[in-house]
């Protein structure tokens, strides 16, 4: 596949959807598709087939549009976006392609939760239909694979990632182009490029909805990371609970094999490079670099001590790139574009933009796409539209079970790597739930430690020992029985996990407590000394009830 | 011990092993196709049984205590078999912040089971989900591979007398 072939496709492709003047987009990503979002597609297909537009109007499925909340959403091309659309309104949508729109299912898009989004990794989610190679190619798709290929040395790759200031999107915000130049550095027989798309943060559904909504840009992002480490096979390990995820990945691999943009030769140049899909099983420790190679592998996920690092020794011995799906995704654009664009967005040591999934107990829920630095509060009340039920806000998590509550003391605080390390949280992989005053904080981090308990490995004793030590003492707490002496024991543990746990998963888990501890210590104390939750959560009979 | 080359009889005529054994072929009868390979015993049969776990660790060259392991280590893989329905409850953070646990609370009175139980009759499994990634229409629950959101007892309740109603 040379350029001008690829972009051949992409002109035949946008010729033949301008012949057809109006597209009705319906999202069928897992929110929308949970709210039988594939019926109001069915009944809109059926409805113009009955009166002879389709040559007019076609109905297309396309990746999330975004307010994950208020649908099955429906887009009109160059018109309004329909909420809680249903079946019975297809006749009505397209009664309104010729005239005013339907008021009652109209979705205001001039909302800071539209009009603060920079989209980039994002950039065609709900708008190509994610099971067509040709639409992601109309889109500028592959044009940076080969181009890079045919035009760019691996260095010249590498540069640009690094000059990009692009850092892992996995949570931990290593230095993308420092990664890919270690493992091109590094001698093996064989190299290999991993795709982590075991998002196990529970809350977290960004990864999910980049592979559901735009599956052949996180193939691109890999496909040039192999070529600029010198990698020629590839896994994406993703998880079995994402259906939907993985019928659309293995459809994009299969279409970018026919194409000739995957598989042996790719473009004529004589680089090779094969994607294997590997599902997962339901293991959160498997996000780990080392526990996830295990799983490749067949074995049981539990990590090794590092080093060495997966980049000098990783998959069967050899050098090995594992990356998070929105880090590849963001690839594409950064070479299209140039390292330098991408890196004067976001933050001195932030660059770009990062995805959020935003949840819980705020307005809009779903799925975001900001610039880094723009600050909790934005997030929380523009973006998410504040609190509803008239009710005041209490604290926002990030980072998951890795992450810490963040009181609205923090809520001026810039979103980059750094500066939520400083008060105890980290970005994560981009999870964020925020909590009102119904909640418990002490419930709050129970729940996080449970998490942690059951998802420990096993393999060493600080981690495994530790998270149950903790969550029986949470429990304590809950149950109102516990001392001050508890509380001194807890914090003792925290500091324990955290400093002697072989892996992320122990070394972060009494994240969440420690949080907790630090900004709402006022409810550790009426929960020890005065035997109250002031939330309301926590009461003497949890205990009878978990055992009932 | 089989040796090398030789190629086991699956444990029965029954013509899902067919699928079992090709994914094994496809791993190249290799160890590492260990979990890609319990994948299909599960979507095939529903549940890993002993008999399953013997034959796909003979097949593999792996010691069954191996191939045990790795069945009980990771979450999705079940010894048991199901029930007719399942009912799965996310306890993912949004869904817990929204009452996910009323929801497995009030489940676990009705049915009178824990999660990961079924129900004597064989009816009804409970089970949680550590996150579905609907968060956007916590608290989800998923209906038999259906997706339910914004679930509250009632609609739970609802939905259970429904499958109890078809089945009478």
């Amino acid at each position: 596949m040379t350029l001008e072939e690829l972009e051949e496709i992409a002109r035949r492709e946008q010729d033949s959807q301008r012949s057809i003047p109006q597209s009705v987009n319906v999202c069928v990503a897992a929110g929308c598709l949970s709210c039988q979002s594939d019926a109001v597609k069915d009944a809109l297909t059926k409805e113009v087939t009955n009166r002879g537009l389709e040559h007019q109007c076609q109905v297309k499925g396309v990746g999330c549009l975004g307010l994950c909340s208020e649908g099955p959403l429906v887009s009109v091309s160059n018109g309004p976006l329909y909420q809680h659309v249903s079946s019975g309104d297809a006749g009505a949508i397209l009664d309104s392609l010729e005239g005013d729109p339907v008021q009652h299912l109209l979705c205001p898009t001039d909302t800071p939760f539209f009009q603060r989004q920079k989209k980039i990794v994002l950039e065609n989610s709900g708008i190509i239909d994610p099971e067509r190679i040709e639409e992601y190619i109309a889109q500028d798709g592959y044009r940076a694979l080969v181009t890079a290929l045919t035009e760019m040395t691996p260095q010249q790759v590498i540069f640009e990632i690094t000059t990009s200031g692009l850092r892992g999107r996995g949570g931990a915000g290593y230095p993308t182009g420092l990664k890919w130049s270690t493992v091109a550095k590094a001698i093996g027989k064989q190299k290999f490029v991993v795709c982590n798309a075991d998002e196990g943060d529970p809350g977290a559904f960004m990864d999910r909805s980049v592979l559901e909504s735009d599956p052949h840009r996180v193939l691109e992002g890999m496909l040039i990371a192999a070529y600029a480490v010198g990698a020629s096979e590839g896994f994406l390990y993703v998880r079995a609970e994402y259906p939907l995820a993985i019928k659309r990945l293995k459809t994009a691999i299969r279409q970018a094999e026919r194409l000739g943009l995957l598989g042996a030769n790719i473009s004529g140049t004589g680089f090779n490079f094969h994607i294997e899909l590997r599902l997962g099983a339901g293991a959160f420790v498997c996000g780990e670099e080392t526990a996830l190679i295990a799983s490749i592998e067949g074995k049981r996920g539990t990590p090794r001590p590092r080093p060495p690092y997966p980049a000098m020794e990783g998959l069967l011995g050899q050098p090995t790139l594992i990356n998070n799906v929105e880090t590849f995704a963001n690839v594409p654009p950064i070479l299209r574009n140039g390292g330098a664009w991408y890196a004067q967005i976001g933050t001195e040591k932030s660059k770009g933009t990062k995805v959020f999934a935003l949840a819980g107990r705020v307005r809009n829920t779903g799925l975001v796409e900001v610039p880094m630095g723009i600050s909790l509060r934005e997030m929380v009340f523009e973006i998410g539209g504040g609190i509803p039920d008239g009710k005041k806000f209490k604290a926002v998590q990030t980072g998951g079970p890795s992450g810490g509550c963040l009181p609205s003391e923090t809520l001026d605080m810039p979103v980059e790597y750094e500066s939520l390390a400083r008060v105890g949280s980290i970005m994560g992989s981009g999870g964020m739930i925020v909590m009102d005053e119904t909640s418990c904080m002490v419930d709050v981090a129970k729940y996080f430690m449970e998490f942690c308990m059951t998802e420990s490995c096993g393999k060493c004793i600080p981690c495994r020992v530790g998270t149950y030590q903790m969550h029986r003492i949470l429990h304590a707490i809950t149950d109102l029985s516990a001392t001050d002496q508890d509380l001194k024991m807890l914090e003792e543990l925290c500091d324990l996990v955290k400093h002697a746990s072989l892996c992320g998963l122990g070394q972060s888990a009494p994240n969440p407590v420690l949080s907790t501890l630090k900004f709402f210590l006022a409810e550790y104390r009426a929960h020890v000394r005065e035997h109250i939750c002031p939330a309301g959560v926590c009461s003497q009979d949890v205990l009878e009830k978990v055992e009932a | 011990m089989a040796a090398q080359g030789s190629k086991l009889a699956p444990p029965s005529a029954d013509k899902r092993w067919k699928l079992v054994d090709a994914t094994m072929r496809k791993a190249g009868g290799n160890a590492h196709g260990l979990i890609e390979t319990l994948h299909t015993v599960q979507e095939a049969f529903g549940f890993l049984d002993e008999e399953a776990l013997r034959y796909v660790a003979l097949s593999l060259r792996v010691p069954l205590s191996r191939a045990y392991g790795v069945a009980t280590f990771y979450h999705f893989f079940t010894l048991k078999p199901g029930g007719r329905h399942t009912c799965v409850i996310c306890l993912g953070t949004a869904c817990y912040i929204k009452g996910a646990q009323h929801l497995l609370d009030s489940m676990r009175q009705t049915l009178n089971i824990a999660p990961g139980e079924t129900t004597e009759d064989g009816e009804v499994s409970l089970l949680t989900a550590r996150c579905l990634g609907s968060c956007g229409l916590a608290p989800a629950v998923v209906y038999d591979q259906e997706v339910a959101g914004k679930v509250d007892v009632t609609s739970l309740r609802t939905h259970l007398e429904k499958w109890a109603r078809h089945d009478s």
